[in-house]
C-alpha cells in the first residue's frame, strides 16, 4: 500500500514501539501533525521545543526507551539543540525529528530555514537529511538502532516538507545497512582475565562508575561484583542512582563537590576500575594527580573514553553487563583467591572507614532558617525508594547528588556533561509521562526554574502530578559561591533581586502553590503536596549564601578539598 | 609527528564536513585532505595529513572510527608506503630564464603543459619533499601561481585496503 512520507514516519515509529512523543507544531510539519490526529501515538505539546526535547530525554533517562520528540524547521528545529546537546553529553537515546523547507527551496534561505544537519553535527551521535521518500524508512529504521546501540546517543532526522506529502509503499526494513558501525558489546577475555589479576593482587582498590551503569543496565553486575570482592564503590553524578547509596560500600561521590572519603579513596588507591565512566574534568581535578598511586582498568563501551584524559594500564572495550557479568563469574571460581584479597583489603576498608569517620557529609543545622540541605533530606523521609528526582543545574543539583541518598536504579535524572539548567521541569514531565503512578519530583532552584517555567502549563493541560521544589535563595546560588570564594564576593549579576511570587505563578497556570518560610513549616509542605493531586509547586525560602562542600577548587587536586566547617 | 592516515567513508550527504568538523571541533591539525570515490560502489577515500603525539593519533583514530560513516581507518606510519602528491606550477619564463626552466622540468621528470611567451605551467607529480625541492628552484624565476592536491597514498605490496 501507498503511503505519504508523514504516515510513513509515524508508521516507523509504531514499528519501533514508540506510544509517545513530544513536540510542537509548525508549517513545515504540520503534515506530521495532521496524521497524528488519527494516529494511536500519544503527542505531548510543551510549551516550547526545547522543553519537548528535555521530556523525551526525561522519558528516555527513567525508561530506558529511546525517547522522541518533534519539531518545526528553523526557530523550532534550533530550540532543539540545547536539549539535543544535552542528551549527547549524557549519551541519552533519542531520536529528534525536525521539519525542514521543501528540497528545492533548501540552500535558498527560504523562510523558517535553518541548516540543522549542520547545526548538529557536533552533538548528535548521528543525523540524517532525509531527500528521497524511497529512504525514509530506512532511515527512521537506522536512527533508533544507532539510537538505542553502543554508546547511546540523540540521532536527529530532518526531514523536508515535500517528502513527508510524497507517496511511496510501505514496509518496515527488516535490517539496518550500515557497514561502519558495529558496536562491540562482549569484552574481549584475555583483557578481562588480566582484570582478574589484577583485581586479586590489589591492596587499595576502588571502583568508579559512571553513568554507563545505569545505561547498560548493569546494576545488579555491579553489585555482585563489589560484594564478591568488598571493593569501595564512588559514583560519578550520572551514576548516583546506580548503586544503592545505603549500601555500606558505597563511598558517595567523588570528585568538585565529592565526599571527603571518596576523594581521598581514589587519591590512595592502587587500583582504579574505571566503569563507565569517561574522566570528566569535574571528576578529576588537576589530572596528573588523580589516582595517580594507582592501575587503572577502564571499561566502556565506547574506545574513545578509554585513554582520553588518563593513561590506562588495562583497556576493556565491551558492554557492562558482559564485563561485568564474566569478571564476576571468573571471580567467582576463585574462592581461595577472593578470599585472600577481602583479607588483603581489610585495612583499606578500615581506612577508608576512619575517613568517612572523621569528615562525613554533613551541614550545619539550623533551628531559625532553612537549610536546603534539610529540605532534601526531608523529601527523601517522605517520598518512596522508587520515586524519581529530577534537578537543574546549580547548587541544588549537587546538595541532591549529596544528600538524596539514591536507592534505585533510573531514579536520578540530571544533566551531567552539558550542566544545562532548565532541564529538570521538562525532563520530570518525560518521566511522569513514562511513569503516571511513581512519585516525581523536580528540585530546582530559583535561577534554573525560570528558564522553563511555562511547561507548567504542560503539566496541568495534561494532569501530571509532578512536584517542584523550588529552593529560593534569590541568587544563581552556584556562581555566588564561586564569587565568594575566588572573586572577593564580588556579586556580578547573580543576585535575583526581583522576587517572584513562585506561589502565584503556579495559580496562574492552574497548579497549586505552596511556600514554606520556617523551619518547621518544611515537613508540612512537602507532605501537603504529595497528598495534592496534580502538580505541587513548593517554594522554600532557603540559607540565602549557603555553600555546596565539600569543594575542590579549580585546578586543584581532588585531595585538596574546601572543607564544611 | 607526522601522520598520514586513509579513511574509508560513505559516499553521502555531508560526509565531508564530519570529518572536517571532528578535526576542527576537538582541535586536531590537518595539513591536507583529499577525497575521491573508489571503484567501491558508494564508497569514497579520504587521504589527510596530521600531527600530534601518540595519544592525540590514539584519538583521531579512535573518533574516526566512531563516525557512523566511516567503514575503515588506516594508519600509515610505519607501514611501507607510496605517497605520491600532483602540483600545477605556472612560473615566470622570459627571455633567459626559459631554457633554464626547461632543463630543471627535465631533471625533476616534470611536464610543461601549458605555454605563452610569458610563462610555463609544469606539472609535476612526486612526493611532498620532490615537490618542495622543484619549488625551491623555481622559486627565482619568480612563480605566479602554484596549485597542489595534497598527498595521496597506497600502501606496497599485493595487499589492497577495500571497504
Amino acid at each position: 500500500m501507498e503511503l505519504t512520507g508523514s504516515q510513513i514516519l509515524l508508521a516507523c515509529l509504531q514499528e519501533e514501539g514508540v506510544d509517545t512523543v513530544f513536540g510542537y507544531p509548525g508549517g513545515a510539519v504540520i503534515n506530521i501533525y495532521d496524521d497524528l490526529f488519527d494516529s494511536p501515538i500519544e503527542h505531548i505539546l510543551t510549551r516550547h521545543e526545547q522543553a519537548a526535547v528535555h521530556a523525551a530525554d526525561g522519558y528516555a533517562r527513567s525508561t530506558g526507551k529511546v525517547g522522541v520528540a518533534i519539531a518545526t524547521s528553523g526557530p523550532g528545529a534550533t530550540n532543539t539543540v540545547t536539549g539535543i546537546a544535552t542528551a549527547y553529553m549524557d549519551s541519552i537515546p533519542m531520536v529528534v525529528i525536525t521539519g525542514q523547507v521543501p528540497t528545492p527551496l533548501i540552500g535558498n534561505d527560504a523562510f523558517q530555514e535553518a541548516d540543522m544537519c549542520g547545526i548538529t553535527r557536533p552533538c548528535t551521535k548521528h543525523n540524517f537529511l532525509v531527500q528521497d521518500i524511497r529512504d525514509l524508512a530506512q532511515t527512521v529504521k537506522e536512527a533508533f538502532y544507532i539510537a538505542r546501540t553502543g554508546r547511546p546517543g540523540p540521532v536527529l532526522i530532518d526531514l523536508p516538507k515535500d517528502i513527508q506529502v510524497h507517496k511511496y509503499k510501505f514496509k518496515y526494513p527488516e535490517k539496518v545497512k550500515l557497514r561502519g558501525y558495529k558496536p562491540t558489546y562482549a569484552g574481549n577475555s584475555r583483557q578481562i582475565d588480566k582484570a582478574v589479576k589484577m583485581v586479586l593482587q590489589a591492596r587499595r582498590p576502588v571502583l568508579y562508575v559512571g553513568g554507563g551503569i545505569n545505561l547498560s543496565a548493569a546494576n545488579e553486575q555491579l553489585i555482585k561484583l563489589a560484594e564478591l570482592t568488598q571493593t569501595p564503590v564512588t559514583t560519578t553524578l550520572m551514576a548516583m542512582s546506580g548503586f544503592p547509596q545505603n549500601h555500606p560500600l558505597a563511598l558517595g561521590m567523588l570528585g568538585m563537590h565529592g565526599t571527603f572519603y571518596a576523594n581521598m579513596s581514589v587519591t590512595e588507591c592502587d587500583l582504579l576500575i574505571a566503569v563507565g565512566a569517561r574522566f570528566d574534568d569535574r571528576v578529576t581535578g588537576r589530572i596528573d594527580s588523580f589516582a595517580n598511586k594507582a592501575k587503572v582498568i577502564h571499561i566502556d563501551i565506547d574506545p574513545t573514553s578509554i585513554k582520553k584524559n588518563v593513561a590506562v594500564d588495562l583497556p576493556i572495550v565491551g558492554d557492562l553487563q558482559d564485563v561485568l557479568g564474566k569478571l564476576h563469574a571468573k571471580l567467582t571460581e576463585q574462592t581461595d583467591a577472593v578470599q585472600q584479597l577481602i583479607e588483603n583489603t581489610a585495612d583499606w576498608r578500615a581506612s577508608i572507614a576512619e575517613w568517612r569517620q572523621s569528615h562525613p557529609m554533613g551541614y550545619k543545622s539550623s533551628d531559625t532558617v532553612i537549610k536546603p540541605q534539610f529540605v532534601i533530606e526531608k523529601i527523601r523521609e517522605l517520598t518512596a525508594d522508587d520515586a524519581i528526582i529530577t534537578t537543574e543545574v546549580g547548587q541544588h543539583q549537587m546538595w541532591t547528588a549529596q544528600f538524596f541518598q539514591f536507592r534505585q536504579p533510573r531514579t536520578f535524572l540530571t544533566s551531567g556533561g552539558l550542566g544545562t539548567m532548565g532541564f529538570g521541569l521538562p525532563a520530570a514531565l518525560g518521566a511522569q509521562v513514562a511513569f503516571p503512578e511513581r512519585q516525581v519530583i523536580d528540585i530546582s532552584g530559583d535561577g534554573s526554574f525560570q528558564m522553563n517555567s511555562q511547561e507548567l502549563a504542560t503539566l496541568v493541560q495534561y494532569r501530571l502530578p509532578v512536584k517542584i521544589a523550588i529552593l529560593n535563595n534569590n541568587f544563581l546560588g552556584m556562581v555566588r559561591q564561586w564569587q565568594q570564594m575566588f572573586f572577593e564576593k564580588r556579586y556580578s549579576q547573580t543576585c535575583m533581586e526581583l522576587p517572584i511570587d513562585f506561589v502565584k505563578l503556579a495559580e496562574a497556570y492552574g497548579a497549586t502553590g505552596l511556600q514554606a518560610a520556617r523551619v518547621e513549616d518544611v515537613e508540612k509542605t512537602i507532605q501537603t503536596a504529595l497528598d495534592t493531586p496534580g502538580p505541587v509547586l513548593m517554594e522554600f525560602k532557603v540559607a540565602r549564601e549557603e555553600n555546596v562542600l565539600p569543594m575542590v577548587p579549580a585546578g586543584k587536586a581532588i585531595n585538596e578539598m574546601v572543607l564544611a566547617s | 609527528m607526522r601522520h598520514t592516515i586513509s579513511v574509508l567513508v560513505e559516499n553521502e550527504f555531508g560526509v565531508l564536513s564530519r570529518i572536517s568538523g571532528l578535526f576542527s571541533g576537538r582541535g586536531f591539525n590537518i595539513e591536507s585532505l583529499c577525497v575521491a570515490p573508489t571503484m567501491e560502489e558508494g564508497i569514497s577515500r579520504m587521504t589527510l595529513v596530521t600531527t600530534g603525539d601518540d595519544r592525540i593519533l590514539e584519538q583521531i583514530n579512535k573518533q574516526l572510527n566512531k563516525l557512523i560513516s566511516t567503514i575503515k581507518v588506516v594508519d600509515f606510519t610505519g607501514e611501507d608506503y607510496v605517497e605520491r602528491e600532483l602540483a600545477l606550477i605556472k612560473v615566470n619564463a622570459e627571455a633567459d630564464s626559459r631554457a633554464e626552466a626547461l632543463r630543471i622540468v627535465d631533471i625533476f621528470r616534470a611536464k610543461v603543459v601549458d605555454v605563452t611567451p610569458r610563462s610555463y605551467t609544469i606539472e609535476i607529480t612526486g612526493a611532498p619533499a620532490k615537490i618542495n625541492a622543484l619549488l625551491e628552484l623555481l622559486r627565482p624565476m619568480g612563480i605566479k601561481e602554484i596549485v597542489r592536491s595534497g598527498p595521496v597514498v597506497i600502501g606496497r605490496g599485493a595487499k589492497g585496503v577495500t571497504g
